[in-house]
């Protein structure tokens, strides 16, 4: 038993996932109170430099060709040894595709509570997950002795879990990975040929808000008024009134433009987590408790029907002139 | 003395002429019977049962009106006049050749002056099936409108009634080529052309040879028709008037039949012949494929995949390729639901009803069509939009995916407080529906409407968060289920109120609440809310003193108009408010639907770059010159007429209102001035 | 071939959720639960699975208010059979659950179990990773597709930026799902309604619910607007002035 804090390290084909550097950081808040050290604990094959710019006290590095590609019983099989052994304090998971997979399973194999949707630690240990869409937090202590946490992003900066020390790595014997019930088969590429959300400077977001397809025509043509790109969240996508190259979300694209124009979004942490980088968030929602709102610089009820059309002939007019 | 001569000029050499023609049209007739039967037992040993013999009296007073005086078919004056003329002509025909029939076998009648009249009323109806076959031909070659099915059938059948009528002037002519009587002006037709044979200079018996020819070739068209009648165009003589006959009683389209349901009851869907009423499968040979129903279609107009035309004429031609099989083997019909009737033409109906008013033998086009949507809902065959509001109206009781404790947000800002009925009895319970309560276009005039009745002292209610979508639509959908849903949750709780009558923001909701809710034996009274503006301005309870004095026109919802026969009430409130009405050409019973009704305003619009019907009608408003606004009494029309301005680029020419808020600014500015 | 979809409720986000006077819990009052909507897309997924491959489909829910509706709608969609696990879940955990779901899911010796990826209430993990460790089998979450052949399933799962991953899983397994490969169809009510004159719910009693594993609340609330928006008020010409005023400020314009 210790008072280490874990984090177990996402990447994927040979990129750090930013959820990794958000729990470094939640870390680092959290072990100005238990007093532990901070532990990044990297799974993969021949993918030590990976551990280069983590904000980390040390690297426990466990290499094996198995764990070249994410397989959740490989996960599994390494952390439940290594988790079980050294106890430590708090054992932090992304969760996305991949932490969500391994801290449920290790919760039950293990014996240890797990905590999910944690946003944040508050300044005393406790962890605050936002849950129902953002819509409500809950707080409580951290289960102890040992607790298994999944994190969501938005509650910490990435750069704040990157260093530009490179931290000490160990190496950890990996326990025997055969008869692996889970494996990659293969990857398939998103579509290509479609412009890149993620690049694009001026994105224009629709949601379940805008209601039906036809409403996109409004959305298009701001779009193109303001010279930017309509993308969408899951429930859009799912309809296929945009392509899937188009989708901001967990598992859609993270975006980074300068504006972020988000109609008919409630602001689910799902869609949320992905458009936090954004330089200025201006969201229409005629729900004023939507949770977009308390992200977004600038919100208003307008109803986008009433809105959207207006607004694209001011801005027409705006170019115009 | 004028006699008529039985036979004239036919030789006795084999007989008497009489068994001939007798023998001969017994003949034709009996074939005419068989042939028809072997269609006409189609409708009923395939289609299901439905009994419509009640109100014999109503049927035979259809019966004279649609298919002997024929006032649909009239109801557009070219075609009207084109085919009353020779139908008329027909039917006097038919009546006079009985009469010689009388005559020469039973009672000598025809002597005389009844002869001369005979042949004068005879000889003229000649002129009006000219006028009525020439004006025909012209349509038909030169005019080609494109409603028309321009096929040989239909061109054949003209060509042979042309012919038994020339055939028939021709024997006459040349039998008075041959008599010269002293009576023969009162034949006038057939002296003239009389005139031209004895003109020729020929013989008596040669004039008399020609005489037989062309008797023997009259008597054999006539033959030739009867026996190909129940094969060709000319069906519709039969099947037009039957259909009249077993026609719907109730309002003509305002309360629809519940899913029907075999022995074991297991609902029956309309996806093949089989799940066809008989009538319906009637309605399919009645049709004369005379289009007005495709010119009056919305949909169509808009390019819509829907010709309700085609619908009816693909029960026809399914019945003719399957049902001879259906009868010999119990064998399942081939589908008729998205094969021989798309998806997409049942799904652009917006169930406005102009089809079936215009239609000149009442065939019930929207009934088959939500017969048939209720197959397709029941296999899950909606489209994405369609299946949230569906799914919305089964969760949340408004089709807005919004909380029932919203529905009454917009009476927030209301002073005094509106009643809730569920506590308190009132004179009206106001069923606000859905969009006029959820809609945030619409909220504001919904709150000018509860203030004009505080305003008018009217004693009102609503049902709050109890209130649920009244179901009209999504009956129309083909959603029967949720519609019996929302029925019994909405009766539940009236149930339990107390009120005198019910008025409705909504005309969708009006039509289902006045005509369905009480089919299950649920009477009360529904209006309107304009009926009841109406009432209350004529009873001196809203008085409005100022005159808006602006040119307005008005456009008849579908529901409350065409289905309910609300025409007057809105006119006479408009008046009182000042305003100059100018119609539009479409206006009452004609109204142009806005394209939103039937559950279209939950589905998908496919955007192509046709005009929707929206914007068709605004356009009709906004061509009518002086014309600044466009007066609706529906929220489903003010949010498609709205939108409609916008997209057709029609802003600043004209504003669409509702008639609520032409009221509510005539008792502003009373305020201001008083 | 067996497949069992396990089902949960989560309470409707389209009402305004409170926390009731205990601090630590949602207020029922004013709560209306709906079927998760990664859950209704498992259904779909197995319904799909069904008409492809001809497996038996089961359907289990826990025992709460308006489970009955689920099931039967599931049903006239497809389903085979239909399990509903009795015993109090109101305000149980998904350890809780998933202990009982899985001892009455291990009965049904399922090749394939599916369930949603997520639940909008999840605090301790989600249901379906639970329930795979309960019942021994392995787990793959996100999932947007599954095919099936003897003895594996190979299963889309969604990364971030569109990426999939198609990942083989020894059968049996537990399979999260994401979306199916369809959007959930439309049942109508008349066929739910004539499905509840036909179809019969079995119900299983489930050992003592277990709930540990899972986090102790000591305070539930609503997000404070700590950085809530700047908002923009007005009639819509006044807002869309505005903005285009905002779009100068930021030099898109």
């Amino acid at each position: 038993m210790s008072q280490d804090i874990y984090i177990v390290v996402e990447h994927l084909r040979g990129q750090v996932a930013d959820i990794s550097y958000v729990m470094l950081a939640a870390a680092r808040e959290l072990s100005k109170g238990t007093g532990g050290n901070v532990v990044a604990v990297l799974l993969g094959h021949e993918a030590q430099s990976l551990a280069g710019n983590l904000a980390a006290d040390k690297v426990l590095y466990i290499d094996h060709p198995a764990l070249a590609d994410f397989s959740s019983d490989a996960y599994q099989k390494v952390l439940s040894v290594l988790i079980s052994k050294e106890q430590p304090r708090v054992t932090l998971f992304g969760s996305t595709s991949i932490g969500t997979d391994i801290a449920s399973v290790l919760s039950i194999r293990l014996g240890f509570p797990l905590v999910s949707s944690c946003r944040s630690f508050s300044t005393d240990g406790k962890f605050v997950s936002q849950i129902c869409g953002g819509k409500i937090m809950a707080e409580g202590e951290l289960p102890s002795p040992t607790a298994l946490v999944t994190m969501v992003p938005g509650g910490y900066k990435p750069e704040q879990g990157q260093s530009a020390q490179a931290p000490a790595v160990t190496q950890v014997e990996s326990p025997v990975l055969d008869a692996l019930r889970v494996s990659l088969a293969k990857y398939i590429e998103p579509e290509a040929g479609d412009i890149d959300i993620a690049k694009e400077p001026i994105l224009i977001a629709v949601g379940r808000g805008i209601q039906n397809q036809d409403n996109l025509e409004l959305a298009n043509s701001l779009a193109e008024a303001l010279g930017g790109v309509v993308c969408g969240s899951r429930p859009v996508i799912d309809q296929g009134w945009l392509a899937t190259s188009r989708l901001v979300g967990k598992s859609g694209k993270h975006v980074k433009p300068k504006i972020y124009l988000a109609m008919g979004i409630s602001g689910a942490p799902e869609h949320t987590e992905a458009i936090t980088d954004s330089d200025t968030i201006i969201a229409i929602n005629t729900d004023p408790k939507a949770p977009i709102f308390n992200i977004a610089k600038y919100g208003t009820e307008s109803d986008i029907f009433d809105l959207v059309e207006v607004l694209t002939n001011k801005v027409k007019e705006a170019k115009g002139g | 003395m004028p006699e008529r001569v039985d036979f004239w000029g036919i030789p006795n050499t084999w007989g008497s002429p009489a068994i001939y023609v007798y023998t001969l049209m017994f003949l034709a007739a009996i074939i005419l019977a068989v042939r028809f039967y072997l269609r006409a037992r189609l409708w009923w040993r395939v289609g299901r049962r439905e009994a419509n013999w009640d109100n014999l009296h109503v049927r035979i007073g259809r019966l004279i009106k649609y298919a002997i005086v024929q006032t649909k078919v009239l109801g557009q004056r070219y075609p009207g006049v084109m085919h009353v003329a020779m139908a008329w002509a027909f039917f006097v025909f038919f009546l006079g050749t009985g009469l010689a029939t009388i005559d020469s076998h039973f009672y000598k009648i025809l002597v005389g002056t009844p002869y001369l009249l005979h042949k004068l009323v005879m000889d003229s109806f000649t002129v009006v099936f000219v006028i009525g076959a020439g004006m025909a031909v012209y349509r038909r070659f030169i005019q080609r409108p494109r409603r028309l099915t321009l096929s040989s059938g239909f061109t054949w059948s003209l060509i042979l009634v042309i012919l038994i009528v020339l055939g028939g002037l021709l024997t006459e002519s040349l039998r008075l080529a041959v008599e010269k009587p002293a009576w023969a002006w009162w034949s006038p037709v057939g002296w003239l052309m009389a005139k031209i044979w004895i003109s020729t200079g020929a013989s008596d018996s040669t004039l008399t040879a020609w005489h037989l020819g062309a008797w023997i070739a009259h008597l054999l068209i006539v033959a030739a028709t009867l026996i190909t009648l129940p094969v060709g165009t000319l069906l519709h003589i039969l099947t037009g008037p039957i259909n009249v006959f077993f026609s719907k009683l109730d309002q003509p389209t305002g309360r629809l039949a519940p899913i029907p349901t075999n022995a074991k009851g297991e609902p029956i869907y309309a996806s093949t012949l089989r799940g066809l009423t008989w009538k319906q499968l009637l309605e399919g040979d009645a049709c004369t494929e005379c289009g007005r129903c495709q010119e009056a279609c919305p949909a169509f107009a808009a390019g819509k995949p829907l010709n309700p035309k085609q619908v009816i004429l693909a029960v026809r031609e399914a019945l003719r390729q399957d049902g001879m099989s259906l009868l010999v083997k119990d064998k399942e019909p081939a589908i008729l639901v998205g094969e021989k009737i798309k998806d997409e033409e049942l799904w652009s109906c917006t169930t406005c009803g102009a089809c079936v008013r215009e239609c000149p033998v009442l065939i019930e086009h929207v009934d088959a069509i939500v017969d048939m949507r209720r197959y397709l809902v029941n296999d899950g065959r909606v489209d994405a939009e369609l299946q949230d509001a569906l799914s919305n109206l089964g969760r949340y009781g408004n089709s807005f995916g919004q909380s029932e404790r919203m529905r009454a947000k917009w009476t927030q800002s209301i002073q005094p407080p509106i009643k809730d009925v569920r506590k308190e009895a009132v004179e009206y319970l106001w069923f606000v529906g859905d969009y006029a309560s959820y809609h945030s276009a619409l909220t504001n005039i919904t709150l000018k409407t509860a203030q004009v009745f505080q305003k008018a002292g009217v004693n009102f209610g609503i049902l709050y968060d109890g209130e649920r979508n009244s179901g009209n639509d999504v009956r129309r959908v083909g959603e029967e289920g949720l519609f019996e849903l929302l029925t019994e949750k909405n009766i539940a709780t009236m149930a339990k109120c107390e009120y005198r009558a019910i008025i409705t923001t909504d005309p969708h909701s009006y039509n289902t609440l006045k005509n369905e809710y009480s089919a299950n034996g649920n009477h009360q009274q529904v209006l309107h809310y304009t009926e009841l503006l109406d009432q209350l301005i004529t009873a001196g309870k809203l008085q409005l003193n100022t005159r808006q004095g602006i040119k307005v026109t008005y456009h008849d919802p579908c529901y409350l108009g065409r289905y309910n026969g609300v025409y007057d009430a809105p006119r006479r409130v408009i008046e009182a408010t000042g305003c100059e009405l100018v119609e539009m050409p479409r206006h009452r019973e004609r109204t142009f639907c806005c394209g939103a009704g039937g559950g279209r305003i939950w589905m998908e619009e496919k955007s192509d770059n046709k005009e929707r019907p929206a914007e068709i009608r605004v356009r009709e408003a906004a061509d009518l010159p002086g014309v600044s606004t466009l007066v609706t009494a529906c929220p489903k029309d003010l949010v498609m007429f709205r939108d409609a301005v916008k997209t057709a680029g029609l802003e600043g020419k004209i504003i669409v209102k509702d008639l609520i808020e032409l009221v509510g600014e005539t008792l502003e500015s009373n305020e201001v001035t008083g | 071939m067996n497949v069992a979809v396990l089902v949960k409720l989560v309470p409707d986000l389209v009402e305004e959720l409170t926390v009731d006077a205990s601090g630590v819990a949602l207020d029922t009052a004013w709560l209306r639960l709906i079927i998760n909507e990664f859950d209704d897309h498992a259904i779909e997924q197995g319904v799909l699975l069904k008409e492809r491959s001809g497996c038996q489909l089961t359907i289990v829910a826990p025992d709460v208010e308006g489970v009955d509706d689920l099931l039967f709608t599931a049903s006239a969609k497809g389903a085979d059979k239909l399990i509903k696990i009795k015993g109090d879940f109101n305000g149980v955990n998904n350890h809780a659950l998933a202990r009982a779901a899985a001892a009455v899911i291990k009965e049904l010796h399922p090749d394939l179990v599916i369930t949603g990826v997520q639940a909008n209430n999840d605090l301790d993990g989600s249901v379906g990773p639970l329930l795979a460790e309960c019942l021994g089998m392995p787990y793959v979450g996100y999932v947007s597709g599954i095919t099936l052949s003897e003895g594996k399933s190979r299963a889309r799962k969604e990364y971030p930026g569109g990426l999939i991953a198609e990942m083989d899983v020894i059968l049996p397994a537990v399979l999260g799902i994401q979306a199916a490969e369809q959007p959930p169809r439309y049942v109508a009510v008349s066929k739910v309604r004539q499905v509840m004159k036909t179809a019969s719910i079995e119900e299983q009693s489930a050992p003592a619910l277990e709930p540990s594993g899972g986090p102790t609340i000591g305070r539930m609330f609503q997000p404070e607007a700590a950085a809530h928006a700047t908002m923009i008020t007005g009639s819509a010409d006044e807002v869309a002035t505005k903005l285009v005023g905002i779009f100068k400020e930021l030099g898109v314009l």
